[in-house]
């Protein structure tokens, strides 16, 4: 073969050069990033001085003027814009800490019901699943609130627990405790109990596995946790107090109140996500293989034993990655709650969008919350898949 | 050969306890004392239920009436006079009454269609997907729109009830299908400026609420564009559902993208197919094909979120049915009860047959594949 014959780089035109061509893709889709922000920019600019209005985040220390129905920290219509937006960031948090808890509780009993034996016990599991999962969780909220707040009798005719737990269309009113000097004492006990059960935990672990006794540090721990913080409470002169609700004209004073809407979002998130963590516990259990079970009943484990004591916990492995994600849909769900009302971070961000035009600052300040949220997730999901990879020998 | 038997032995009977209702409920009912306590609570959980949902909504309910005055009386039921004096408007909106017929002919050419694109035997396929993507979108808009032909127009304003609803999601869908395959493509993509856009697009969008997506979508697209432009309120929920099911569907096909052997994708570049061609040719046929179902259940999603425009003020299928409670004419305690009910049976019928749909389409791609 002659030298001219040979095929080299040169006789390959530069057009189909993949490198050259990838470079030249990657920054003509960078140039018309470029253009389009600045076509958006220059636009908003154009649109705000129109609007008289500028951009920034000052406006958060102006006073909000307009009352926010709950709140965990202290807030009144005098606040500022910026305090209105951690009201609502605080009454999200709460509602899908809450909702987190009770959806995982209505899951795993749903999702272990749905691969029972007895065809009733998994009939309703499934009947659950099918109907809530395919009505919009929006009409759930709705219906939930008429069915929670509309029977409910007026404050004068709450229904009464002992003059101390009233519950009528204004929501649950329970007495609230309030804590006086030294209680921080009984606070710090709790957490030394904390520390101390998880210490004990090790060590009845470590005690097990070389001397094959068990110690209850389950029980123990209980029982430290409950015991120390009284033991504080006694030693300082029992600084607590409740505060108990009474009824004065039209409406309840004092006390602590959960609103209906908290309920009825509560319930209606609680209730719909729990359909998706029955379905992730029930591929969870089954994919643990079959001989597992069979190991553990040959052991002489009942059931309960074995479904507790080795199927679930190999089970975890696969339930925990989807089950975070749908503690993070729940959480993005609970927005849903702009539409009873109920004062979360989006419905307390709106009422201030709509009051000052800020719209750019405020969809900012929810995407940046949402987003670390998420991302926050995405990040624990991956070190728990690291974490929980399985080691082969 | 007398010692080999004739013929067969004669049966035995299964032995006892193992065949008939008895011991199909032994089994199933109650292997355990406390699993047949468990069978005995739910129930009677449920008979209670389905017996106050009966008494309500058949024994005591109130079957026709002109107006409220009968479902306002103390102790009745469900007021079903309102749904069926409202069934109209929850199905077309505020749509001109002498124009629906516009509406009933979308339905019946898109019906039409989608039962050619979902029951597998039917032929035409590539014509019908064609057909339902491309020209029954322009078809819809402008039998809904009018403006041509001689076809009155009729303003955004006026479309609301179910027929909005099936807008916004199928537009947001059908919108998606494309956006969603570029993005999990540039998801994939050897090119980092590409590949880093499409994560930060998709996990951006995925990371936060339907709702303040909407909410920009209404608030600051408008503040994007030129001044004096603003676009239709119906347009900026459009492009906001489309956005969130983009993202969405982009992570469905990136499912299905990794579900294809790298052997094909050498294969096609061996036979020295372009990267386009590689794609078009190779690999999405066989990606979506697998995807199917997933297309349907981000339908499913799109078409339950779609209930969420009633925050920013469209009326949609809930919309309409809320918007009806206020009616000084229908006004009753039940109303209100009665049209949730039914909302969540139109609801139910829709997203559980695409369920059971999408299902059957997964059963029957994985026999394909096992073969």
């Amino acid at each position: 073969m002659s030298e001219a014959t040979k095929p080299t780089a040169a006789s390959a035109s530069w057009f189909y050069n993949p490198r050259l061509r990838g470079l030249v893709s990657q920054a003509l889709v960078l140039a018309l990033l470029a253009w389009g922000l600045y076509v958006i920019v220059t636009n908003t600019e154009l649109n705000l001085k129109h609007l008289n209005q500028s951009f920034g985040f000052s406006f958060l220390n102006q006073a909000a003027n307009f009352d926010i129905l709950t709140s965990l920290i202290s807030y009144s219509s005098s606040s500022t814009y910026g305090r209105a937006l951690l009201v609502g960031f605080w009454n999200t948090i709460l509602v899908a800490l809450l909702g987190i808890a009770l959806a995982t509780t209505i899951g795993f009993v749903a999702g272990v019901m749905r691969l029972s034996k007895n065809a009733v016990v998994s009939g309703a599991a499934a009947l659950y699943v099918d109907i809530v999962r395919s009505v919009p969780l929006l009409l759930q909220i709705f219906i939930w609130y008429a069915l929670v707040l509309k029977p409910l009798p007026g404050p004068r005719q709450a229904i009464n627990f002992f003059n101390a737990l009233f519950i009528s269309n204004r929501g649950v009113i329970g007495p609230k405790p309030v804590f006086g000097d030294g209680a921080i004492v009984a606070l710090a006990l709790l957490i030394a109990a904390i520390i101390a059960s998880y210490f004990l935990h090790n060590y009845a672990r470590k005690n097990q596995e070389q001397t094959g006794k068990r110690i209850p540090a389950g029980w123990i721990s209980l029982g430290l946790m409950i015991a120390a913080p009284i033991l504080g409470l006694l030693v300082m002169g029992w600084p607590l107090t409740w505060d108990i609700p009474s009824l004065t004209g039209f409406n309840f004073s004092g006390g602590m109140t959960l609103i209906p809407e908290f309920l009825a979002l509560l319930l209606a998130l609680s209730v719909y996500t729990g359909t998706f963590i029955t379905e992730i516990v029930r591929s969870g259990i089954q994919a643990v293989s079959k001989g597992q079970t069979e190991a553990s009943q040959s052991l002489g484990l009942n059931n309960t034993q074995g479904l507790r004591l080795v199927v679930i916990p190999q089970a975890m492995r696969v339930i925990i990655p989807p089950l975070a994600n749908q503690y993070l849909n729940l959480t993005k769900n609970s927005t849903l709650a702009i539409a009873i009302g109920y004062p979360d971070l989006v419905a307390t961000g709106g009422t201030i969008l709509n009051q000052s035009g800020k719209a750019i600052e405020i969809v900012m300040v929810w995407m940046v919350v949402y987003l670390s949220l998420s991302l926050g997730t995405s990040a624990f999901m991956n070190w728990y898949n690291n974490a929980m990879k399985l080691v082969t020998r | 050969m007398a010692y080999v038997r004739a013929s067969e032995a004669p049966k035995m009977a299964a032995p006892k306890g193992t065949i008939g209702f008895a011991a199909w409920a032994k089994d199933k009912l109650y292997p355990t004392p406390l699993s047949g306590l468990g069978t005995v609570a739910i129930a009677a959980l449920f008979l209670a239920v389905s017996w106050n949902l009966l008494q309500w909504a058949g024994l005591r309910a109130v079957w026709s009436a002109p107006d409220r005055e009968l479902c306002a009386v103390e102790g009745a039921g469900a007021c079903w006079p309102f749904v069926f004096a409202k069934f109209h408007q929850w199905i077309y909106g505020l749509y001109p009454f002498e124009e629906r017929w516009r509406v009933n002919i979308v339905y019946v050419l898109g019906v039409i269609s989608l039962a050619g694109l979902m029951v597998p035997s039917v032929p035409g396929k590539r014509w019908n997907a064609l057909f339902f993507f491309v020209a029954f979108p322009i078809i819809a808009f402008f039998l809904f729109y009018g403006g041509i032909l001689g076809l009155p127009v009729v303003e955004t304003d006026y479309w609301g009830g179910l027929t909005l609803t099936l807008i916004i999601a199928v537009t947001g869908i059908v919108a998606s299908v494309p956006f969603g395959i570029l993005l999990a493509l540039g998801r994939r993509s050897q090119m980092p400026v590409v590949r880093i856009l499409c994560v930060v697009f998709i996990e951006g969008v995925r990371g936060v609420p339907f709702i303040t997506v909407l909410f920009m979508a209404s608030v600051m697209f408008p503040l994007f564009m030129p001044p004096g432009v603003n676009p239709d309120k119906l347009l900026k929920a459009i492009i906001g559902g489309g956005l969130f099911a983009s993202a969405y569907m982009a992570e469905v096909v990136r499912g299905g993208l990794q579900a294809i052997p790298k052997g094909q994708i050498e294969a096609a570049q061996a036979l020295g197919l372009s990267y386009w061609k590689m794609m078009g040719l190779i690999v999405m046929p066989q990606a979506l094909k697998i995807v199917i179902p997933g297309i349907v259940n981000s339908f499913i999603s799109l078409f339950q979120d779609t209930s969420l425009v009633t925050i920013i003020g469209l009326f949609d299928l809930l919309g309409i049915v809320q918007a009806g409670f206020n009616d000084a004419k229908w006004k009753s305690p039940q109303t209100g009860n009665t049209g949730y009910l039914a909302l969540a049976i139109i609801y139910f019928i829709f997203c559980f047959s695409m369920s059971r749909y999408s299902q059957y389409i997964e059963r029957r791609t994985n026999r394909g594949l096992k073969k």
